[in-house]
């Protein structure tokens, strides 16, 4: 037992984000056989692809309301968003995030960058620096690899949440090393998308098996464990079989290597070792050793134990199968790779006005309506005078957050003429369980799951873009609710 | 209570441009011809005119936002001119202002005009509305066919309609404008249509299709205004009055509080019941012998004749089937083809829709004069169907 456990401090929360789409790499593979028909040899399963209304903002935000929805966890006083896709340079990025979580307004925030490192060293600091206050780390990704390239098929769209703090920990720190070089195994300048990398085998040669192992055994030693009493042997590695061969390497046993959950959702990058901690400790028993490693500029090397006593094994409910795509030029619209002929409604302004962004961010950020302290009436948006016509009452709205609440289709149209980057557009009235009336929009659902009084989930997407200015709003948007078993 | 505007207030003379792809005319050549043809049907000198409105929607094309480009295109001699905009109920407040004017007593003679000039954007269908500030961080930024086509699905919804006997009934409603039209020589779309042409019409948004929506059009029309002393000092024998002008505007119930199933349009039921009692009509379905409404989409229309109590509440598709609403039928509806044919310049249809009614009050609307027009009613809707401005104008004889 160690000090940490006797506190109560450690990983109290774990949640994930996996978007619905899933671009099959058949498909892709498919497309480019005529140039690079050795592509065929990654082309098995699916990889998660941002719909066009997601990105590292909306992801995190739904990893973090997976954690915090699901864990009991005290008010969070740090949050760090780690991506190395970042939508902002200037903006910070965490706080859009914190916001749409509603942590309020007193924590302190900062965006992780700079190497797939970002989302696992983030969480060791969290777990090595006990500051009283509950820590919440969400790494998320959305890498733009070059079309053919072996990135594409390999990476994936994801986001992770961990929560750090005192409470009933799922797993505690029982040792950790990491090691930092400037060993370029691939890079990707600012502001460019697709990773330049060297040589596979220079990779793993001289890269993961000689730099991995020692820190291995410099964190295992910390933990007092050896290395073949490792449970879970968890690296994200692009590269096929490497974790094995540093696993063997590292003397610990191959059964505990885990799944890199590759076919599902391919590597979600610096969400990726986040994300397959976040599945193990779904379901982990108690005792379980666990070793999380992630490579990029040397590595972080995490040793935990778990905790949860007796706790149910039960699947990750946000590692869905989702909804298969097999249109590869879609994919490459909505990651801006393809420039279609949208038609002069697409030229729109999209500004925003910064100021009646920040007057209306409780309504954005929060799907913050109001509800009438006199009548009972919940309304949206919030307003000076009540919309009951037999209340009419002043200023006597107090806020009233919709995004939790459950609601159904009042109505909804698929409109073909408005332009959206994936038509139809489909809005209508969505009815809360408040009584509240939103018209909204609709997204992640194809029109023949929409009918009237079909339940509705929200979700925070991004409304509108600018490309103009580089801007991007988000509000909340109204989905299905997700599929038990989708194709 | 008021007296409301009842036989205060006369039309002497109208005009209204040949709507449709103008696209050799700015938007002062479409007001310029219509009120060519209004001041000489009203018989006056321009120098009588002493006030003027000027309705215009979409300032951003053409016109630009003051009331200048009236006073400049008309050459008025700086006579007060005011510009109004109630989305597309902007030429019935156009209309209003200048009514009230007059029955005010500050003015003897007064012009209403309303104009658009569309087919300046480079595509089809209504241009994009003016970007917001705060509506936009959370509206989402349909397009009026699909906020239209949710009150053909409440609508079917609530009173259990089989779709395929709706969109009949909506096809009906469009065939029947289109055959009227060919009788119009201004109208926008003159070609007649089958059933089979608008079922078979690709979707805009179902259950809407192509032929389920108007046209959108350039044109301009207008209304001089004048006390029925002044018209009957002027030589007018049959002289035209407003019987009534009601405007109703949704307070956001629709929207965002609980009462209302998404399957009518309840400014034009509240508008409409107002009309009515001003106009002293206690039987609107006998009473009025024709109307104008707004058939944005032939939903609308259809779903706009039980609002404003033509058709009983679920009655309106059996109705529109029967013929009820044909040019031999009960109650001819759009008998100039409506906003489906006519067309639709947003700023010009409600002054559109009076002039239709005011030719056939006179017995001079050509080939489709209706045999019987007494009392005439316009409808003019300016939203969507959970967020509107609705406005209604009754028009007949003085002492009718």
């Amino acid at each position: 037992m160690t000090k940490h456990m006797e506190q109560g401090f450690g990983i109290i929360g774990v949640g994930a984000y996996l978007p619905r789409l899933r671009l099959d790499r058949a498909t892709v593979a498919a497309a480019h056989r005529w140039m690079a028909p050795g592509l065929k040899s990654y082309a098995k399963g699916t990889r998660a692809m941002l719909n066009w209304d997601e990105d590292v903002l909306t992801m995190a935000v739904e990893a973090g309301r997976s954690a915090l929805g699901r864990f009991p966890v005290s008010a969070v006083g740090n949050l760090t968003l780690a991506s190395t896709t970042l939508p902002f340079a200037d903006r910070l990025n965490a706080s859009v995030v914190g916001a749409a979580l509603g942590l309020g307004a007193q924590f302190s925030a900062m965006d992780a960058a700079g190497s797939l490192r970002c989302g696992s060293s983030a969480l060791l600091r969290a777990l090595r620096s006990d500051s009283g206050a509950s820590s919440l780390i969400v790494a998320s990704e959305q890498r733009v690899p070059t079309p053919a390239s072996a990135g594409e098929l390999l990476a994936g769209d994801g986001a992770a949440a961990i929560v750090v703090g005192r409470g009933d920990p799922l797993a505690v720190l029982r040792g950790a090393a990491s090691e930092t070089v400037d060993f370029v195994d691939h890079f990707r300048a600012a502001g460019r998308d697709g990773d330049y990398g060297w040589e596979e085998r220079w990779v793993r040669e001289e890269g993961f098996l000689k730099l991995v192992p020692p820190v291995i055994r410099q964190a295992l030693d910390e933990a007092g464990l050896k290395a073949e009493e490792v449970d879970a042997f968890l690296m994200p590695a692009a590269l096929m079989k490497v974790n094995q061969v540093v696993a063997k390497k590292a003397g610990i046993r191959p059964e505990a290597v885990a799944d890199t959950l590759f076919e599902t959702c391919g590597d979600t990058g610096a969400a990726h070792p986040l994300l397959m901690l976040a599945r193990e400790l779904e379901s982990a028993p108690a005792g379980k050793k666990i070793v999380l490693v992630q490579f990029g500029s040397g590595c972080d090397v995490i040793v935990l134990e778990t905790v949860g006593r007796g706790r149910e094994a039960s699947a990750a409910p946000w590692l869905t199968p989702g909804r298969v795509e097999n249109n590869y030029l879609k994919y490459l619209s909505f990651t801006g790779q393809l420039s279609l002929d949208w038609g002069a409604r697409a030229e729109m302004d999209n500004k925003t006005a910064l100021s009646a962004a920040w007057r209306g961010e409780q309504m954005v950020n929060r799907f913050a309506g109001g509800k009438c302290s006199s009548c009972g009436t919940v309304q949206f948006p919030k307003s000076r005078v009540c919309v009951n016509p037999e209340c009419a009452a002043v200023d006597t709205q107090e806020s009233h957050v919709l995004l939790d609440e459950s609601a159904k289709v009042r109505s909804f149209t698929c409109d073909w003429l408005s332009y959206k980057p994936c038509p139809p557009f489909l809005f209508g009235h969505v009815e809360f369980e408040s009584g509240a009336r939103v018209m909204m929009e609709f997204t992640d659902c194809e029109p023949d799951e929409l009918a009237v009084g079909v339940p509705l989930r929200m979700v925070f997407r991004i409304k509108d873009a600018d490309a103009q200015r580089g801007f991007k709003r988000y509000f909340w948007k109204a989905t299905v609710l997700p599929q038990d078993k989708e194709n | 209570m008021a007296n409301g505007i009842r036989d205060r207030v006369a039309i002497i003379g109208m005009g209204c441009s040949k709507f449709g792809e103008r696209w050799s005319d700015n938007a002062e050549d479409l007001m310029l011809e219509a009120f060519n043809e209004a001041i000489a049907d009203a018989g006056i000198e321009r120098k009588q005119i002493e006030a003027a409105w000027l309705g215009v929607c979409l300032e951003e094309n053409n016109v630009g936002k003051t009331a200048g480009p009236l006073a400049q295109g008309l050459r008025l001699h700086n006579i007060a001119v005011t510009r109004v905009e109630n989305a597309c109920a902007t030429g019935t407040e156009a209309l209003r202002g200048a009514v009230y004017a007059v029955a005010s007593g500050a003015y003897d003679i007064v012009l209403a005009l309303g104009v658009e000039k569309l087919k300046d954007t480079g595509y089809g269908g209504l241009p994009h509305r003016t970007r917001g500030t705060v509506t936009d961080l959370w509206l989402p930024n349909g397009s009026a066919p699909g906020a239209f086509a949710q009150l053909a699905t409440a609508y079917q919804s609530k009173y259990g309609i089989p779709s395929e006997e709706l969109k009949r009934a909506m096809a009906h409603v469009s065939v029947k404008s289109h055959e009227n039209a060919t009788r119009n020589p201004k109208a926008h779309l003159r070609n007649r249509i089958t059933e089979e042409d608008v079922l078979k019409a690709k979707i805009i948004a179902e259950p809407l299709g192509l032929y389920d929506c108007s046209g959108v059009s350039d044109g301009a029309a207008c209304a001089i205004v004048t006390t029925p002393e002044i018209a009957k000092a002027l030589g007018k024998k049959d002289v035209i009055t407003v019987k009534s002008l009601q405007l109703s505007v949704s307070n956001g119930e629709e929207a965002q509080f609980s009462t209302w199933d998404g399957a009518s349009i309840r400014t034009a039921e509240v508008a409409g019941a107002r009309a009515y009692q001003e106009a002293g009509i206690k039987d609107p379905a006998a009473e009025v012998d024709l109307v104008e409404v707004h058939d944005c989409f032939s939903i609308t229309e259809l779903v706009l004749m039980e609002g404003l109590q033509l058709s009983r509440p679920g009655r309106a598709v059996y109705d529109i089937l029967e013929g009820r609403y044909d040019r031999d039928g009960a109650i001819p509806c759009q008998i100039d083809g409506g906003l489906k044919c006519f067309g639709h310049p947003i700023g010009a249809s409600g002054l559109r829709m009076v002039y239709e009614v005011y030719l056939q009050l006179q017995g001079r609307a050509g080939e489709r004069q209706l045999a019987k027009a007494d009392i005439g009613l316009t409808q003019n809707l300016g939203g969507h169907p959970h967020q509107n401005v609705c406005a209604i104008s009754i028009i007949g004889r003085l002492g009718a």
